[in-house]
């Protein structure tokens, strides 16, 4: 697996999210405590709202525009709702934060 | 005889020097620059705290060195290795050596902040550090930089001895590689139960001294704590200058191999100041494992280390702490919580493929071991999931109890807050026969006002008579709790809950932060009771007020600078029209509050627009806040032949007065200048009807979902009576209402004779204003102007862009 740094940690806010540009569309990078992120698509299955503007909490994601829930270990949407998100490979070494090189679709180096 | 030189004499190298002189066969020269010899360094803490003498922390006395016929060099630094003559280079004399063991161990970490090399600022790392904060006397002052293992035993040992102390550590909570922000949170607590004063988030800028003597420190804000001693306790870095001036490979530590030798063949290296696989150490298990390892290798034969899971224990008496293995969340992982707020025991276990990888105990640390043990031999748990959390005494004990945040409070906590009755009064009533609410009100008077306490009365009614008494059902804040709104902003106020990580914790949230439901609610209550302490958490709102702009269908922005009053000029109407073309924003439209809305601006664009619109003296109007809104206005005595009053000029003032503050929900006034009420001030949550002979001011109206006409509340004679009463208003609508309630809806539960008599009493009423002021001291400023900066805008930006690599 090839990584990509994105950016240190602290520029993520605790229990909230920042988005990364691709050509395939934003992800949504995820900051859970002090050093636990995750990375997923940005965008809602239901009406396409903003994930990284959702309020965090535990390990889930809820949707602005309608209060979808997702896991973020899984990409699942939560309770009554039917929906999958895709996630993406990401940690955090020495301050930084890494996602894995698939995020640039075919040009994976 | 072959001969073996140690350099460093210090907890490994003592048990090297054990193993080796058991074997037999060598000529052991031990060199430390400390003067002493081995001691154990772990037990400084309670000599600190004066709970153990130095003499009985000793582990290797002059008798053994002599008994096993170790030439013993101490308080000699050794000053280099000479490796093609196999001899060690130090003030007394040269020693040759056969084999050499560098156990140099770490040196503490000082941050090279102004003034570190003051008189008075140490470590903590030796006994003349520890004898340095014994010779401070009672009542002097000491500050702790890092709210680590290390910085937080010196604090509570000093404290121990009369000395004031602070902490301070850079991140949000204590211990946060060994714990998380909940246990982090009670073992807070506790240390400042016993009078430590502790600071977290908190950036250290320099320390201030006078005649070459430290007098206080300096943080990032600007405060000052003044001190007589200063002890750095940030980290530990492995001592390897004599190995790297001695050409070894070194990286963050003396590079060893699984046998503890470095790249020199001749030479180990054991201790804190290695480097194995990566991995540098701060424990001491794995030391003692290594010296195993080294001795072997000393001897011959063959042995590998394995560096295995470490347990970490805080030495601090009163303060049960346990952590172990990897408690962060992550992929494939689970949390099972438990909390017992009347015992302050939070317990977590982390859980990856049905077994246990990571533990934290706090206040309750029996299990410690048993977890420990479960998390090393990464035994499956499955069949004991659901009991996991107990331990390995459980048999199936009593259930859980929901109602543990009341049964904890103590007896004067104050339950009903309109007639002062506290928990142990209400007790009292019902041991002595109140059997119901309706007896409890009799007696007590408790709940007998307003209501909101009703709930928490009904559970003090449950707890009290068990069985006996059936809770109705109420409805809970959310799937997090079985409180209800009422319950949790009445103990936020009675147990004085002044952070997100109490109230789960002393309430006995299921969570570990809450979700989005009650998450913003907390939020709420806490900045509205707590002004002053507690910070807003800008990730605990939804995104419309943590972007200070609302949210549309396809996730673009609208913006809609404030309109004092509905009254604008040409300055402002030129800057929010160039707004328009410079961003090319699709809809201009006027909005229902008198004023301007700006529809479908990009994310990435607000600050840049904020700062332009501020240019123009513009301000955020708050359109998505659960805030102050609009107060709109009809033109009155300025303009209009009916007016009685210069409505425009009240509307405006009581804009300039209630804007920035955060209330339960949206906040709509208006005042309109004579009955004829041409600015529909009786459907607001604040409607003033200009009269004659002055103002009348009426509360709880309603044109949304639900529609219904203001109630009067007062009517006064002059502008300033009018302006005091709304400010009251709004405060006590502020402190008491549910999250989420409009003024009539919260009207209707309370009733608006009880806010009548509150706002009636004149002290009452200035004690609100008061308040209000005080609040609008902390949260009345521009967000927009904040967010406009530069390190503020940089985060409206993606936090990275990948198609311009992609492009490449």
């Amino acid at each position: 697996m090839s990584w990509i740094d994105i950016g240190a940690i602290d520029d993520i806010p605790i229990r909230g999210a920042r988005k990364v540009k691709t050509r395939d569309g934003c992800l949504a990078v995820f900051r859970t405590d002090e050093s636990t992120v995750y990375a997923t698509s940005n965008t809602c299955p239901h009406k396409g709202g903003p994930l990284s503007e959702g309020i965090v909490h535990a390990a889930k994601v809820t949707c602005p525009l309608h209060n979808w829930v997702f896991d973020l270990e899984t990409g699942e949407a939560q309770g009554a709702d039917d929906g999958r998100i895709k996630t993406y490979p990401a940690k955090v070494e020495d301050g930084r934060v890494l996602i894995d090189a698939s995020v640039l679709g075919q040009r994976a180096a | 005889m072959k001969k073996l030189v140690i350099i460093g004499a210090g907890m490994a190298a003592g048990r090297l020097v054990e193993h080796v002189s058991e074997a037999g066969g060598w000529d052991i020269t031990l060199f430390n620059a400390e003067p002493r010899g081995t001691y154990n360094r772990i037990m400084l803490s309670p000599v600190l705290s004066g709970e153990k003498t130095y003499e009985e922390i000793v582990t290797h006395d002059a008798a053994f060195y002599e008994d096993h016929g170790v030439t013993c060099r101490f308080g000699e630094r050794v000053s280099g290795i000479d490796r093609a003559a196999k001899v060690v280079h130090a003030p007394n004399g040269d020693v040759a050596y056969d084999k050499l063991v560098i156990a140099t161990g770490s040196n503490p970490f000082i941050i090279p902040l102004p003034g570190h090399d003051l008189d008075g600022v140490i470590a903590y790392r030796d006994l003349e550090d520890t004898e340095r904060m014994m010779s401070m006397t009672k009542g002097t002052r000491a500050v702790v930089i890092g709210g680590g293992l290390l910085g937080l035993e010196a604090a509570a040992g000093m404290q121990a001895r009369g000395i004031d102390v602070t902490v301070v550590h850079l991140m949000g909570h204590l211990m946060e590689r060994q714990l998380d922000e909940a246990a982090g949170y009670l073992l807070r607590k506790e240390l400042v139960g016993r009078g430590i004063n502790v600071l977290v988030s908190t950036n250290s800028q320099e320390i201030m001294g006078e005649n070459g003597k430290v007098t206080a420190l300096r943080l990032e804000n600007g405060t000052e704590i003044p001190c007589d001693l200063l002890v750095m306790a940030v980290g530990i870095r492995p001592a390897t200058a004599i190995a790297a001036e001695a050409g070894l490979a070194v990286g963050k530590g003396i590079h060893v191999d699984d046998t503890m030798t470095t790249s020199d063949a001749d030479i180990l290296a054991i201790g804190e100041c290695i480097e194995h696989d990566g991995q540098i150490f701060g424990l001491v298990a794995p030391l003692y494992d290594q010296a195993k390892v080294a001795a072997q290798t000393l001897n011959g034969d063959a042995a590998a280390f394995v560096n295995r899971e470490t347990a970490t224990k805080l030495k601090v008496t009163g303060c049960d702490l346990f952590s172990a293995g990897d408690f962060a969340e992550g992929e494939d992982r689970e949390d099972i919580v438990f909390r017992d707020p009347a015992r302050g025991v939070y317990k977590r276990l982390v859980l990856q493929d049905n077994r246990v990888i990571g533990a934290v105990l706090y206040g309750d640390t029996a299990e410690g071991g048993w977890f420990h043990g479960l998390i090393k031999d990464k035994t499956d748990i499955a069949e004991m999931r659901d009991t996991l959390i107990f331990g390995p005494a459980y048999q199936g004990g009593a259930a859980m109890d929901p109602m543990a945040a009341v049964a904890a409070l103590p007896a004067d906590a104050e339950i009903c807050g309109c007639n002062g009755v506290c928990k142990g009064q209400i007790v009292d009533a019902i041991e002595g026969g109140a059997a119901d609410l309706g007896a409890v009100q009799a007696t007590t008077k408790a709940s007998s006002s307003c209501g909101t306490c009703t709930g928490l009365v009904e559970q003090l009614l449950a707890v009290t008579l068990g069985d006996a008494f059936e809770l109705p059902t109420a409805k809970p804040v959310c799937g997090c709790t079985d409180l209800t709104h009422e319950d949790v902003r009445r103990l936020i106020k009675s147990s004085e809950l002044k952070s997100q990580a109490a109230v789960w914790q002393e309430l006995g949230w299921t969570t570990p932060n809450g979700c989005h439901v009650c998450r913003p609610a907390v939020n709420y209550y806490l900045l509205a009771d707590w002004p002053a302490e507690y910070q807003d958490d800008p990730q605990s709102r939804f995104v419309n007020e943590r972007k200070h702009a609302n949210i549309q269908k396809d996730g673009t922005f609208s913006v809609v600078p404030r309109m004092w009053g509905g009254i604008t000029n040409a300055t402002e109407l030129r800057a929010i029209a160039d707004a328009a073309d410079k961003y090319n924003v699709p809809t201009v439209k006027v909005t229902g509050g008198q004023r301007i809305d700006l529809l479908g601006v990009r994310g990435e664009d607000l600050p840049s627009m904020w700062a332009d619109l501020n240019r123009a003296g513009l301000v955020s109007g708050h359109a998505y806040a659960k805030g102050l809104r609009t107060v709109k206005t009809c033109v009155g005595t300025d303009h209009c032949r009916f007016g009685t009053q210069d409505s425009t000029g009240l509307g405006v003032k009581l804009e300039k007065t209630l804007w920035g503050s955060w209330t339960p929900h949206k906040v709509k006034m208006a005042v309109s200048g004579c009955p004829r009420n041409c600015a529909e001030a009786t459907c607001k949550d604040v409607g003033i009807v200009c009269v004659d002979s002055g103002y009348e001011i009426g509360v709880g109206g309603a044109a949304g979902m639900d529609l219904k006409e203001i109630e009067p509340l007062v009517k006064v004679a002059t502008e300033d009576e009018a302006m005091e009463w709304v400010i009251a208003f709004v405060q006590i609508y502020r402190e008491n209402a549910k999250y989420l309630d409009r003024p009539y809806k919260w009207i209707a539960k309370v009733g608006l004779d009880w806010v009548q008599e509150w706002l009636g009493d004149d002290a009452e009423r200035a004690r609100l204003v008061a308040a209000f002021e005080f609040s609008q001291s902390i949260y009345q400023k521009d967000p927009w102007a904040e967010r406009a900066r530069e390190e503020e805008a940089e985060k409206f930006q993606p936090l990275a862009d990948l198609t311009l690599e992609a492009a490449e």
